[in-house]
C-alpha cells in the first residue's frame, strides 16, 4: 500500500473529501428538502416551516389518486419484472454456454438497447405501438419498459450461468432430463441468486424509469414517477407540499426496493454491468 | 457433440447433428424469443422510424429535414443541447478521476457509493423536484447565501440553464464516478507500487502507470456520460427554461410527435438526435485508437 505522507499529497486528499463532503450535503439537503416540505404547514422565507401537518399526505392521496397510480406501478412492474425474466434468462443461458455463428451480432443487439438513451429509441418506438393501438394501455407501457430490461437480465446472468459448473447439467441429462426439467429442477435453484439479483435491479430500474412510460401511457396507466411529473409540471394548480407528498410516496417506495436489492448486489453493479461486457 | 463428430464424420452426417456442431441446438434456440423481442421493439421501431422520416406531411422525402435545418427554433436545439451536456459530462469525468483514485484506496467503499446511487435511482423527475425546493429563491442554498452575505438578493438557479446544469451533475457525477472507480479498481495496483518502489512521485505514477492504463475505460465512460446527458429531458423542461435556453432536442422532437401530433417529423428529429450522438461517440473512439497504442486492459481487469 502507497502512503502519502507529503503535506501536498495531504492538502490534495483534503481537498478531495471536501468535494465528496459538498455533493452529498447537497444531495441530502435537497431530498431533505422535499421531505421536510411535504410536512410543513407553511414554508416561506425561513430556515423550517411554521409548524408540521400529516394532512397533505391524505390530500395528495385523494388528489392524485394515488391507490389507483400505485396499483398500475406494482402491475407494470410485477409484469416487466415476470417477463423480462422468462425471457432474459434462457436467453443468457444459451449465451452463455453456446457458441454459434451470428453470435457477436446478437451480443450488439443485445447491448444496443442498453447504450440507447431511452427517449431516442423511445420515439419511434411509441409511434409504433401507438399505431398498432397498444400505446395508452398498460400493455403498451409494460412493452415498451421491457426493451431495456431483458437486454439487463441477460447481461447479469450471462457471468453467474458461466460460473456454473456444465458437468452438473450434463449429469442431470444422463438421468434423462430434458432442457425444460433441467432448467425447472437444475439451473433455477443454482441460479437462484442471481436471477433474485437481477430481477431486483429490474423492479428497481423500472420504477423510476420515466421517458419510456412517459412516452408510451394513457391516462389510465401512468406509473407512480409520471405521475409526479405531471403534479410538478403543472406546478400551482395544487399546492407544493401536496406535490413534495406524492414526491415522499415515490422515493419511500424507490428506495425501499432500493436497499432490498442492495442486500444482493454491489451498488456499482447498478451502474456498471452493461459495461462490462462491452468488451 | 464431440464424440459423435469424430465418428459420424465420414458417413452420412444428420443435420442435426451438423448443426449441433456449429453450436445450434435446442439450447441455442432459447436466445430467440429474446432476440425476436428486442428486433420486434427496438430494431423494427428504429427502421420504421427512419422510413417514417422520409415520409413527411407535405412536401419531398427530405422535407423534415430541410425544416429541421431551415428554422432557427428547431435546429438550434443541437447546439444548446451540445452547450449544456459537453461542459457537464466534461465536469463530472474530471471530478471522478480523483475522487476515484482516492476512494479505491478506502476500505468501506460501500457506504458512499450506496449514497451515490440514491440520486440515478430516484432519477431525474424526483431531482428535478428536489432541486426546484433546493435552489428556489426561498430554498436553504439560497437562505445560506444570504446569511454569509454572498449576495444581498436570491441568486437565480432555477427555471435557466444553471437549474438544468445541476440536474446534470446531482444525477450524472455519481454514474460517470461508479463506472470510473470500476476501471480504476480493475487496474492492479502492483503496477503503480512497483512505480512507487522504483521512485515515481505521485504525479509521475499517474501520468506514466495510470492515465495511460485507464484512458480506454475513461472514454467509454465519457461516452456513456455524454449520450445520458445528450438526452436529458424531464429536467429541461421542469428545472430549465423549456422555450428559451434549455429548449434542448428531445424537448422539440416531444413536441412534433404530441403536441403538433407529426410523427413523420418527431421520427426525423429522433433520428438527428441519434446521429449527432453516434457522431460525437464516433469521434471519441476514433481519436482514442488515433493517439493511443498499447493494451486496452489493465493488469487483472
Amino acid at each position: 500500500m502507497i502512503r502519502y505522507t507529503s503535506l501536498g499529497a495531504k492538502l490534495w486528499a483534503t481537498a478531495v473529501w471536501v468535494i465528496v463532503g459538498f455533493f452529498v450535503l447537497n444531495l441530502l439537503a435537497m431530498i431533505a428538502t422535499v421531505v421536510v416540505n411535504s410536512f410543513a404547514t407553511r414554508w416561506l422565507g425561513t430556515w423550517l416551516p411554521a409548524a408540521f401537518t400529516t394532512r397533505w399526505y391524505a390530500s395528495a392521496w385523494d388528489e392524485f389518486q394515488l391507490l389507483d397510480v400505485l396499483i398500475v406501478t406494482m402491475e407494470v412492474v410485477g409484469a416487466v419484472v415476470l417477463l423480462s425474466g422468462l425471457l432474459g434468462v434462457p436467453a443468457a443461458y444459451a449465451m452463455a454456454r453456446r457458441e454459434f455463428p451470428g453470435k457477436q451480432l446478437v451480443m450488439l443487439l443485445i447491448l444496443l438497447p442498453l447504450l440507447v438513451p431511452p427517449i431516442t429509441f423511445g420515439i419511434p418506438l411509441a409511434t409504433v405501438l401507438y399505431k398498432a393501438g397498444a400505446a395508452g394501455t398498460i400493455w403498451g407501457v409494460i412493452l415498451a419498459n421491457l426493451v431495456p430490461t431483458v437486454p439487463f437480465v441477460i447481461l447479469i446472468m450471462i457471468p453467474f450461468i458461466q460460473q456454473i459448473d456444465p458437468r452438473v447439467e450434463a449429469a442431470a441429462r444422463v438421468f434423462g432430463a430434458g432442457t425444460l426439467r433441467m432448467f425447472i429442477h437444475v439451473l433455477v435453484p443454482l441460479l437462484a441468486p442471481g436471477i433474485l439479483a437481477a430481477l431486483l435491479l429490474v423492479l428497481v430500474r423500472t420504477i423510476a424509469m420515466f421517458e419510456l412510460t412517459f412516452l408510451t401511457a394513457g391516462p389510465t396507466s401512468q406509473t407512480l414517477v409520471v405521475a409526479l411529473y405531471y403534479a410538478v409540471f403543472a406546478a400551482g394548480v395544487r399546492a407544493g407540499q401536496s406535490i413534495d407528498a406524492m414526491a415522499v410516496v415515490y422515493m419511500v417506495t424507490t428506495l425501499l426496493w432500493l436497499l432490498i436489492a442492495l442486500r444482493f448486489v454491489n451498488p456499482t453493479q447498478i451502474v456498471t454491468r452493461a459495461k462490462r461486457e462491452a468488451h | 457433440m464431440r464424440s459423435e463428430a469424430g465418428v459420424l464424420i465420414s458417413g452420412q452426417v444428420p443435420l442435426r447433428v451438423r448443426l449441433a456442431q456449429r453450436g445450434l441446438d435446442g439450447v441455442t434456440l432459447l436466445v430467440l424469443p429474446a432476440v425476436l423481442f428486442i428486433v420486434g421493439l427496438f430494431i423494427y421501431p428504429f427502421v420504421y422510424g427512419l422510413v417514417l422520416s422520409f415520409e413527411p406531411k407535405e412536401g419531398g422525402w427530405l422535407a423534415n429535414y430541410a425544416k429541421f435545418f431551415a428554422d432557427p427554433y428547431l435546429y438550434t436545439t443541437i447546439g444548446k443541447t451540445l452547450w449544456l451536456a459537453v461542459p457537464v459530462t466534461v465536469l463530472n469525468v474530471l471530478v471522478s478521476i480523483p475522487i476515484a483514485l482516492r476512494v479505491r484506496l478506502m476500505r468501506r467503499q460501500r457506504l458512499l457509493t450506496t449514497i451515490l446511487v440514491v440520486p440515478i435511482t430516484l432519477g431525474t423527475v424526483l431531482v428535478a423536484e428536489g432541486l426546484l425546493n433546493y435552489l428556489g429563491p426561498r430554498g436553504w442554498l439560497n437562505r445560506v447565501i444570504l446569511t454569509i452575505g454572498f449576495s444581498d438578493s436570491p441568486v437565480r438557479l432555477i427555471h435557466n440553464y444553471w437549474g438544468v446544469f445541476m440536474s446534470l451533475v446531482i444525477t450524472g457525477f455519481p454514474f460517470t464516478f461508479l463506472l470510473t472507480l470500476s476501471y480504476i479498481t480493475g487496474i492492479d495496483p502492483s503496477l503503480e507500487q512497483a512505480g512507487a518502489m522504483l521512485g515515481a512521485r505521485a504525479r509521475q505514477r499517474f501520468r506514466e502507470i495510470m492515465l495511460p492504463l485507464l484512458f480506454p475505460g475513461l472514454v467509454i465512460t465519457f461516452c456513456l456520460s455524454f449520450v445520458q446527458a445528450f438526452s436529458v429531458f424531464p429536467s429541461a423542461v421542469l428545472l430549465g427554461a423549456p422555450a428559451g435556453d434549455t429548449r434542448v432536442i428531445s424537448i422539440a422532437a416531444y413536441q412534433a410527435a404530441f403536441e403538433d401530433y407529426d410523427y413523420s417529423m418527431a421520427s426525423a428529429i429522433a433520428m438527428i438526435m441519434a446521429f449527432v450522438q453516434v457522431l460525437i461517440v464516433a469521434a471519441l473512439l476514433g481519436l482514442q485508437n488515433a493517439f493511443y497504442r498499447g493494451p486496452a486492459g489493465g493488469g487483472k481487469g
